[in-house]
């Protein structure tokens, strides 16, 4: 199939995928029309600071800019402010505000937004975690004095936690299993997760549910189902995220958890999707159709998305090794891979008792994944062994050679 | 080309010694080491890698 002749192409969603598409489309050679649709006012910026140095007030608004250069050399019409409402696949037109813009070409990237609790409560001091304003609006929380109370001990919950305590606040969290993040990790990295924060003044409580959030005109505490409850004066919800996909209910594109993709990316012909809401066929992982939340990915598939629709029937499949970071305290988590907290793990270099190890994963034979404390370098050469699919005996004789 | 590491952003995320090893490397001390300055024009695509893929923004090339 030769590729599609595209006269106007539309990215949806403001962020680092939508962002790589665009530069990935010009890289490559498309000279046609090429629209950003973003729901948010901001030009794209990048989220990780977020729970991070800009909560920290250590780095500026300005920082954040994904693209500091501007964008008078992509040639792009930035549509920024208002969220695209529909998509019609057959007529070929993407509905934002009062208008309606025609496409021949088509990247899906409206990304994710935070999971509310059951019955969360629109009181003054309860935050989720998202955008600049979200931020912004914790941090002044944390600025008066807040003692802070986090539902959900995931990467963005655990950092938060350890930027408020680098505040100087108090900080108590919540979690629902028996350790933090107990079903990507397994017990015993969730075992030093607890104690890294609890080192540091957290109160971790874990195997908790939370009852309730309540207060008067402003948030006062949260019952937890136990009987207990924690005082605060703000609380964080971090328990998840959702893919942004309400806006293509009724489009055509199958949607499961996610914009439903080939191997390379194709939601329909014309249309890709890249980015948090991106559901495909790993060939890196036995074609394990997976969604992965993570800054890595949104560059890789973002950039790949565009390639594949220029492409069109040519495209090449998107075969990665995610990469995820978390930086907490004086900690840099790496994980690399594909691992859940059931499969056998191996602590290879290092030791959790001074926060500097590296752990190894397997999986039907292979090494699948990496998880380390401040050793980067030993995790990315794992990186590169998961994608080579090497056997996890060939994983544990490296290690051994390279103590 | 020649490739500049903005050090003060940079936070040894080790990414681009995934993408380019015989170009980038964190050692053992946490720090990035760069370890060809100047490499040939057939190394463009994988530089261009590591600057996309650099979660820190800290990489760039001159020329």
């Amino acid at each position: 199939m030769a590729p599609p002749n595209l006269d106007h192409v539309v990215v949806v969603g403001g962020s680092l995928a939508g962002l790589r598409a665009l530069e990935a489309l010009r890289h490559d050679g498309y000279r046609g029309q090429l629209t950003l649709i973003g729901a948010e006012s901001h030009e794209p910026y990048d989220r990780p600071p977020l729970s991070k140095d800009f909560l920290a007030g250590a780095a500026d608004a300005a920082s954040l800019a994904l693209r500091k250069q501007g964008y008078d050399d992509l040639d792009v019409t930035l549509a920024l402010g208002a969220p695209a409402h529909s998509l019609d696949v057959d007529a070929r037109t993407v509905g934002v505000g009062d208008d309606t813009l025609r496409f021949d070409g088509m990247v899906i990237a409206t990304g994710a937004h935070p999971r509310p609790l059951p019955d969360q409560p629109d009181l003054a001091g309860v935050h989720t975690l998202r955008t600049v304003e979200d931020s912004d609006a914790l941090s002044e929380r944390l600025e008066a004095g807040a003692r802070m109370c986090v539902i959900g001990a995931g990467f963005i919950g655990a950092e938060v936690a350890a930027t408020a305590r680098g505040r100087g606040r108090d900080v108590t969290v919540l979690e629902a299993l028996p350790q933090p993040m107990v079903r990507g990790v397994g017990p015993v990295i969730g075992a030093v997760l607890a104690s890294l924060h609890r080192d540091h003044g957290v109160d971790l409580r874990v195997g908790v549910g939370v009852e309730s959030i309540t207060g008067g005109a402003h948030v006062e505490r949260v019952q937890l189902a136990d009987g207990t409850a924690v005082e605060c004066e703000a609380v964080l919800v971090a328990i998840g995220a959702v893919p942004t996909t309400d806006w293509l209910e009724g489009s055509g594109l199958a949607l499961d958890n996610g914009v439903v993709c080939d191997a390379a990316l194709r939601a329909a012909p014309g249309i890709v999707a890249a980015g948090d809401l991106c559901r495909w066929p790993n060939a890196a992982f036995d074609d394990e159709v997976m969604r992965i939340e993570h800054w890595t990915n949104a560059t890789e598939q973002g950039t790949h998305a565009a390639r594949s629709l220029l492409a069109g029937g040519d495209a090449e499949p998107f075969v990665a090794v995610p990469f995820v970071w978390s930086d907490q305290y004086d900690v840099k988590i790496q994980s690399v891979g594909r691992f859940s907290g059931d499969d056998r793990m191996e602590i290879v270099h290092g030791s959790p008792d001074d926060y500097k190890f590296t752990a190894i994963f397997e999986r039907n034979g292979r090494v699948s994944g990496a998880l380390g404390f401040n050793m980067a370098r030993r995790v990315i050469q794992y990186r590169r062994m998961i994608a080579e699919r090497a056997t996890f005996d060939a994983a544990l004789a490296f290690a051994a050679a390279n103590p | 080309m020649k490739i500049v590491v903005d050090f003060d952003k940079c936070k040894s995320n080790a990414v681009c010694m995934a993408v380019a090893p015989d170009i980038f490397e964190v050692r053992d001390d946490n720090f990035l080491y760069v370890l060809q300055e100047e490499p040939g024009e057939e190394r463009r695509g994988d530089v261009e890698e590591a600057i996309r893929t650099c979660p820190t923004g800290a990489i760039s090339v001159e020329g």
